[in-house]
């Protein structure tokens, strides 16, 4: 337990990815089965605890230290469960430290009653990293910085030519701690057997259109069919038979995450043999609802029958993986794209449909589709239309993101000018530079003019840009807090940024009202005084054009 | 009296000063030659008579190189004031040693029951484990000039750390110090600026402050540990930018302050320096005399090395 919580610690504070991936393949090199696969477990989110909640640890550190001093403290760290691990007192002779494996085994399997004292026991033979790692186990609070994706990868790492998609491909299928998966990465032991009946694919990601130099010349309309890009999320509704015959159904996020018990009222549409990828949407009164109104069903803990009525889920179909047990996936695209339209049509359930084509004869009439979807095909759903997918006629479907095969054309980002307040040192390779950028648009406040923030962006600019910014951001600090500095934003003097987003939603939490989606610098308007800057009714205008 | 060469301890400028022959030779390093009118070195053990029938003497606290805690004593009454000090073992300076006294003034620098210090060695393996596993990148440890960045020398040493140390310019004269003063340290070099880029694999220490300045970003993908008891509290640890954070402190813990105030046999504890309340609220339960002692002092020089920032958040409210 102490090697993995050291690991844990260590993540926790890297923030390089490659670094972590290091890190992460490291431990799984050195340590042994069952235990690693343990690790893998919990850091991918894999396990679940029944008995084992937060209260049962706050009767325990009451019933051993002084409540003064545990308020004093309390107050000092800032967290709870980091508290009691620093604070929980050495037993002197408890030396005998529990596996994770152990570990894990005991809080699925003790009895309620039990678990407390299991629980203490465990503390007391751990050191302060130790116990940290086991209270945020027990809490379910092991944000730790490595996603399962990244897991996943180092697992790969391990093995000779495997790739972080080959892992996933096997993934569902299996249970920790992992045993046939970690043989087969290391060349021992054959690839594992999924026997999950409605496994992950990991999804064919496109490339932005505008990366391909000159793309109207080089690429032939003619091998090319369009669709729209909807502003939903990407998901993979499968479905397969278990070796009983019984059908089983899941609902996927592009990352292989399984969203079923988000999604009931969607599961029970997912009543055939096969596996689509598509896009969920909210679709009422035939009409698709802005990914805001989508984003208000995601924010909801539990799924109530009014809240599934009030956000009707729904797949807009793209492609079609597998059709009752065969593998789609090496034909050509236009081919696969007959068969899902023959198969959504027998399908008949409403919460399913297909994902429109655009007909284009030359990428002029396609540009021409992409600045008005709503008279190019889009119609009452038009605002729900991110962009173009533009996929070759003969491309199979690929995992990861092939070069050449499918491309994104998004419509143009949303645009505004906004004025410098405040850098952060950024993390990684660019800890020494304030890279973390927040911007601010002006508004009528009590004394007069004002800029409130609203978004913070720190993508989008070279790195010779990232170098002159760094360079006005030393020179114009105005104020220090720690790794954040305040930079001069009079009306005169100071720093104009344009920012693209790719949207707006309403925002209690910000002060603006506003909360910007993947906002970046697009452009440093070196030119620009702050004062012509954009106003905030500038973005309430484009939170109303958004609806 | 001064009880060692940290800022927050020892300034320049007094009329007469009485202290260890290395916390003198420390000040001087620091301040000047002619950092006091007069001075008086005075060895560990040694009893000096001053005026008015007091006896004084020096006696080691096991902080840094030269630090003592200083014994006062009039007609049978004996008041130790503890200056910095710490329990665990430290190849750079002469072991605390337990006075017995009547009255303690103790530090309480890590005066809460969060503050338990692992084993210094323990602390160094992570960072040789690091140094290992990224060979190409260099390892940035950020410890304060006097004492902290000697330590982590010495303990590399001990870990069978075999190549050269280096160290950031400011640390340099401090660091040849301690080696002239017989404190065996290695190969130690300091960092030749136009040749960062070269020192992938290898330990450099230096001051906090330097690795958020520009003379970090020629370092080879640099990991930036930070060596401070302060690392113990993972909020801490970000807010000062650590990715490797260890916890090496040259203070005691809760633990020590608790083991040592009752090893002291003292019925009467002055708390300073830190988190008083928790110390004092500790020694009541201890059936102890105890009240903070709000010095009017010169801050924490740890502290002024570490930077001390509100949550960003709220620096930066949107
Ligand atoms: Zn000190
Ligand atoms: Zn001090």
């Amino acid at each position: 337990m102490n090697r993995f919580a050291a690991l844990l610690d260590r993540l926790a504070y890297e923030p390089r990815r490659n670094a972590k991936i290091r890190l992460m393949a490291d431990y799984f090199r050195e340590t042994e089965d069952p235990e690693r696969g343990y690790a893998l477990a919990a850091i991918t989110g894999a396990l679940t605890f029944r008995h084992a909640k937060p209260n049962v640890i706050r009767t325990l550190i009451e019933e051993r230290t002084d409540p003064y001093l545990f308020d004093l403290s309390r107050d000092f760290v800032g967290d709870t469960a980091e508290t009691i691990a620093l604070m929980w007192p050495a037993e002197r002779g408890s030396n005998y430290v529990p596996a994770l494996g152990e570990i894990i085994l005991g809080l699925q399997e003790t009895s309620k009653l039990d678990l407390p004292g299991q629980i203490a026991r465990w503390l007391d033979a751990l050191d302060e990293t130790g116990r940290w790692a086991l209270l945020k186990l027990i809490t379910g609070a092991l944000r730790i910085g490595a996603s399962a994706r990244l897991a996943k990868t180092a697992v790969a790492s391990l093995g000779e030519n495997i790739q972080p998609d080959d892992v996933e491909l096997v993934w569902h299928g299996l249970e920790p701690p992992y045993e046939t998966l970690f043989a087969w990465v290391e060349g021992r032991g054959p690839r594992p057997e999924t026997e999950n009946p409605a496994p992950f694919r990991p999804p064919m990601l496109a490339t932005a259109i505008e990366d391909t130099a000159n793309w109207r010349e080089a690429l032939d309309p003619a091998d090319f069919t369009a669709e729209w890009k909807w502003d939903g999320i990407r998901v993979q509704a499968a479905s397969g038979r278990d070796p009983e015959g019984t059908l089983s159904a899941r609902l996927y996020s592009r990352t292989g995450e399984d969203v079923s018990g988000a999604f009931p009222d969607l599961l029970g549409a997912i009543d055939f043999e096969g596996a689509i990828d598509g896009e969920l949407l909210i679709l009422k009164e035939g009409r698709v609802q802005s990914f805001n109104v989508l984003q208000q069903r995601l924010n909801r803990k539990a799924i109530t029958p009014k809240l599934m009525a009030d956000y009707p889920a729904h797949i807009r179909a793209y492609d079609l993986l597998v059709e009752g047990e065969e593998d789609l996936r090496g034909l050509p695209f236009a081919e696969r794209r007959i068969r899902l339209e023959n198969f959504i049509r027998r399908l008949g359930n409403p919460r399913i449909d297909l994902s429109p084509q655009v007909k284009f004869a030359d990428w002029n009439e396609l540009t021409a589709a992409r600045a008005d979807p709503a008279t190019g095909g889009a119609g009452v759903d038009a605002d729900a239309v991110e962009g173009l997918m533009l996929k070759r006629k003969d491309a199979p479907y690929v995992p990861g993101r092939p070069k050449g095969l499918w491309f994104k054309w998004k419509r143009d980002p949303f645009n505004v000018d906004a004025v410098l307040m405040y850098a952060q040192r950024g993390s990684g390779k660019r800890s020494s530079f304030y890279s973390d950028y927040t911007f601010g648009v002006w508004r009528s406040g009590d004394e007069g003019e004002e800029l409130v923030p609203v978004g913070k962006a720190y993508f989008g600019f070279t790195d010779e840009e990232l170098a002159e910014l760094d360079r006005f951001v030393r020179k114009n600090t105005i104020n220090r807090f720690g790794p954040v500095r305040e930079v001069t934003h009079e009306p005169d003097t100071g720093l104009v940024l344009e920012v693209a987003f790719e949207g707006l939603n309403r925002s209690t939490r910000h002060r603006s009202g506003v909360a910007m989606r993947f906002p970046r610098i697009s452009r440093i308007r070196w030119d620009k005084p702050p004062k012509e800057a954009d106003r905030i009714e500038h973005l309430e205008a484009l939170l109303r054009e958004a609806g | 009296m001064i009880t060692h060469g940290h800022s927050d301890h020892a300034r320049a400028g007094h009329g007469a000063v009485m202290a260890t022959p290395e916390t003198l030779r420390i000040m001087a390093l620091r301040y000047g030659e002619d950092f006091a009118r007069s001075v008086q070195p005075v060895e560990y053990g040694e009893i000096v008579k001053l005026k008015g029938g007091v006896q004084a003497s020096f006696h080691p606290a096991g902080h840094v190189l030269g630090s003592a805690q200083i014994l006062l004593e009039w007609k049978g009454f004996r008041a130790v004031i503890s200056g910095d000090y710490k329990r665990e073992r430290d190849p750079t300076c002469a072991p605390f040693t337990v006075i017995p006294c009547d009255l303690f003034i103790t530090e309480a620098t890590f005066g809460l029951p969060v503050f338990r210090h692992p084993p210094a060695r323990d602390e160094i393996a992570k960072l040789v484990d690091s140094a290992e596993l990224f060979p190409e990148r260099a390892h940035l440890v950020g410890a304060y000039s006097l004492g902290k960045a000697q330590r982590l020398m010495a303990l590399l040493r001990e870990a069978g750390w075999q190549r050269p140390i280096y160290m950031h310019g400011a640390m340099v004269r401090i660091s040849e110090f301690y080696k002239a003063e017989g404190v065996p340290l290695g190969d130690i070099r300091p960092v030749v600026l136009d040749e960062r880029k070269k020192l992938g694999g290898e330990i450099v220490i230096c001051p906090p402050s330097a690795l958020q300045e520009l003379w970090s970003r020629k370092f080879p993908d640099p990991v930036s540990a930070m060596a401070s008891g302060w690392m113990r509290v993972r909020a801490r640890a970000r807010q000062n930018g650590a990715e490797l954070p260890l916890v090496i402190s040259d203070h005691a813990d809760w633990d020590d302050l608790g083991r040592t105030i009752l090893d002291t046999g003292a019925q009467e504890i002055w708390v300073t320096h830190g988190a008083e309340e928790a110390l004092v609220h500790w020694c009541e339960t201890q059936g102890l005399k105890a009240k903070p002692l709000h010095l009017l002092g010169y801050g924490d020089e740890e502290a002024e090395e570490l930077a001390k920032p509100p949550e960003p958040s709220e620096a930066a409210p949107i």
